[in-house]
């Protein structure tokens, strides 16, 4: 098959590889129809995410046919399914809890060492993600191995389009649960850092959640103004004191609840040497959190800080006094993508989320590393490009 | 675990900092067999007859051990392994059942002649909606005294790993009825195991 392969920083190629097959017996095999390439993709594009590996298969947000069903699969084959990016067991305490992305089992048992000396505890495994997330293969891929899929895939109806429902595999739900993190009470005022496409689903979500208003900070003159359609107010940092707006835009209170959806920069994601990091008890800072702190500044007293934003290692001069003093409530983790597949797809299908807004560009997946060269040099202009497997290469 | 006199606290024994942890640990022993002191614990998503029964068939281990090649019984107490060791050889020892309660312990030892002496105990407890806590404590002789053990570390054999890893396969096993693969074709599949 023809897969987007990892080669090295800015050196992505599309290859020939052998087909995945059936291992287990949760298994099935996907026909890939669509797939993304995501803001997090860039960080390895730009090669800060350690445990990459030359010919590592990319691509975390992707839907397909059904082409291959192991023994305990309850998929069926010809079925259209969108895939969590998430590889979660379903048997386990969390899963039980629905809190999947906290999986015991879904990194294969050598992957689990590194997490756990970085984090304590291992979390799921990730498609497409570094080896550190379990080392599997991605979705940019004309097929994909999928394990534990009778608890991930969501089966999508006939007749819905790709492009209303791809995004149920991460940003998607990633920015409802960012809202819902922020535990909206109606009436609220709400400001979200970041009008990627996590932020710009932030957005929408905190509006249906039922704020009154919500602020969307960005630099990018596109970006706001596609947070604009939702009814948001905006901010672009560039030209505006962030803290000087939001502090006047909401009478001196500061936001009942912001959300974080920036994340690290792409500088500093964590360094190679972290584990060695904590071994020596040096806590450097690996992550640079600007977003984050201004998010907690702003907040007013006895609000809720959401953090969907990625970040990977430690961060300096985190102002958790300002958390303390002001009695702040944070919560963030990475997105429980299973528990919240059957809610969104009914809110597509009732067309109370809009998710084609977001596509930019379609492009065939031979042509990815065109792809990614143009979303990493102008995001802008690019705000999501879908990679079209069946498309003739440009 | 037994408490001693001079533990000022509840932790387990393994995560002593004190010189006479070990002793300690071999004192929980009938026939205590190694120098070295490994322990691990783990949370499992199901009932504790149902892995006790998986664990007591010994002939099940080399499913989720990396490490085993095969353990073979010989009667009801006594079972022999082989096991994978550095550069390609293999180790073997007879191990024998020292003391059993069902549900709850399993202990053994090697007999005389392992070529790694080693002894241990797989405890068993009813976690309640948790499920099933199973500690494995293992006393060993790391082959080849301190080189022997660097090389184990450099293959990454070292025991303190392997076993966090198999009792991590133990769970995905009981778990999910399989052991997680990132290996995307059956050839890769196969020169992982190997």
């Amino acid at each position: 098959m023809r897969a987007l392969a990892w080669h090295g920083r800015h050196d992505v190629r599309v290859d020939t590889v052998d087909d995945p097959e059936i291992l287990n017996p949760r298994d099935a095999i996907i026909k890939v129809t669509s797939t993304a390439i995501c803001g997090s993709d860039l960080h390895l594009y730009d090669g800060y995410i350690p445990t990459m590996q030359a010919g590592d298969i990319l691509g975390h947000e992707f839907m397909g046919e059904v082409v291959e069903i192991g023994a305990k699969s309850t998929l069926k084959k010809g079925q259209r399914v969108v895939v969590p990016f998430t590889i979660s067991c379903g048997s386990c305490y969390h899963c039980g809890k629905h809190q999947y992305s906290a999986c015991d089992n879904g990194l294969p048992a050598d992957n689990q060492d590194i997490a756990q000396e970085l984090y304590g505890q291992p979390m799921s495994g990730l498609f497409g993600y570094s080896h550190m997330t379990g080392g599997y293969a991605g979705g940019q891929a004309e097929y994909v191995r999928v394990p534990f899929s009778d608890v991930g895939p969501i089966v999508i109806p006939d007749g819905v389009a790709d492009d209303k429902v791809l995004f149920l595999s991460d940003i998607l739900p990633t920015g409802w649960m960012a809202a819902e993190n922020a535990e909206i009470e109606p009436g609220d005022t709400v400001a979200v850092w970041g009008c990627g496409p996590v932020g710009l689903f932030a957005v929408q979500s905190a509006f249906l959640m039922g704020a009154e208003r919500v602020i969307a900070i960005d630099h990018f003159p596109r970006r706001l103004e596609l947070a604009k359609r939702f009814g948001a107010e905006t901010i672009n940092f560039g030209e505006t004191e962030t803290y000087e707006a939001l502090m006047q835009m909401t009478g001196g209170i500061g936001p009942d609840a912001v959300i974080d959806s920036v994340g690290l920069e792409a500088h500093g994601f964590f360094a190679d040497n972290v584990v060695d990091q904590i071994k020596a008890s040096l806590m450097l800072g690996t992550d640079r959190p600007h977003a984050i702190r201004q998010a907690i500044l702003a907040c007013r007293k006895g609000g809720r800080v959401s953090m969907p934003g990625v970040y990977g290692g430690f961060v300096d001069k985190f102002p958790l006094g300002a958390v303390m003093e002001k009695g702040l409530t944070l919560k963030t983790g990475q997105t429980h993508v299973q528990h919240y597949l059957p809610g969104l797809l009914n809110a597509i299908m009732e067309d109370k989320i809009d998710t084609e807004f977001l596509i930019s560009h379609r492009m065939a997946l031979e042509d990815a590393p065109k792809g990614y060269k143009m979303f990493h040099d102008d995001q802008d202009v690019v705000t999501k490009v879908v990679l079209k497997p069946d498309f003739a290469a440009a | 675990m037994a408490e001693t006199d001079f533990q000022t606290d509840d932790a387990p024994l393994a995560t002593s900092k004190r010189s006479g942890a070990v002793d300690e640990a071999t004192n929980a022993l009938l026939e205590p067999n190694g120098d070295s002191l490994v322990a691990r614990a783990v949370t499992i998503n199901r009932p504790v007859a149902e892995l006790y029964a998986y664990w007591r068939d010994f002939r099940n281990l080399a499913s989720f051990m990396d490490n085993v090649v095969a353990v073979a019984p010989i009667d009801d107490r006594r079972s022999h392994w082989t096991v994978k060791a550095p550069g390609g050889r293999t180790v073997e020892w007879t191990a024998i059942v020292t003391e059993e309660r069902e549900n709850e312990l399993i202990a053994w030892a090697s007999e005389d002649g392992a070529d790694v002496p080693n002894s241990g105990r797989i405890d068993f407890r009813d976690a309640g909606a948790r499920g099933t806590v199973v500690t494995a404590t293992v006393l060993y002789d790391p082959p080849g005294g301190t080189i022997g053990k660097l090389v184990a570390k450099m293959f990454q054999r070292e025991p303190a790993i392997q076993a966090r890893r198999d009792l991590r396969r133990f769970k995905q096993l009981m778990e999910t009825g399989e052991i997680a693969t990132s290996a995307r074709t059956r050839e890769q599949f196969e020169e992982e195991k190997a």
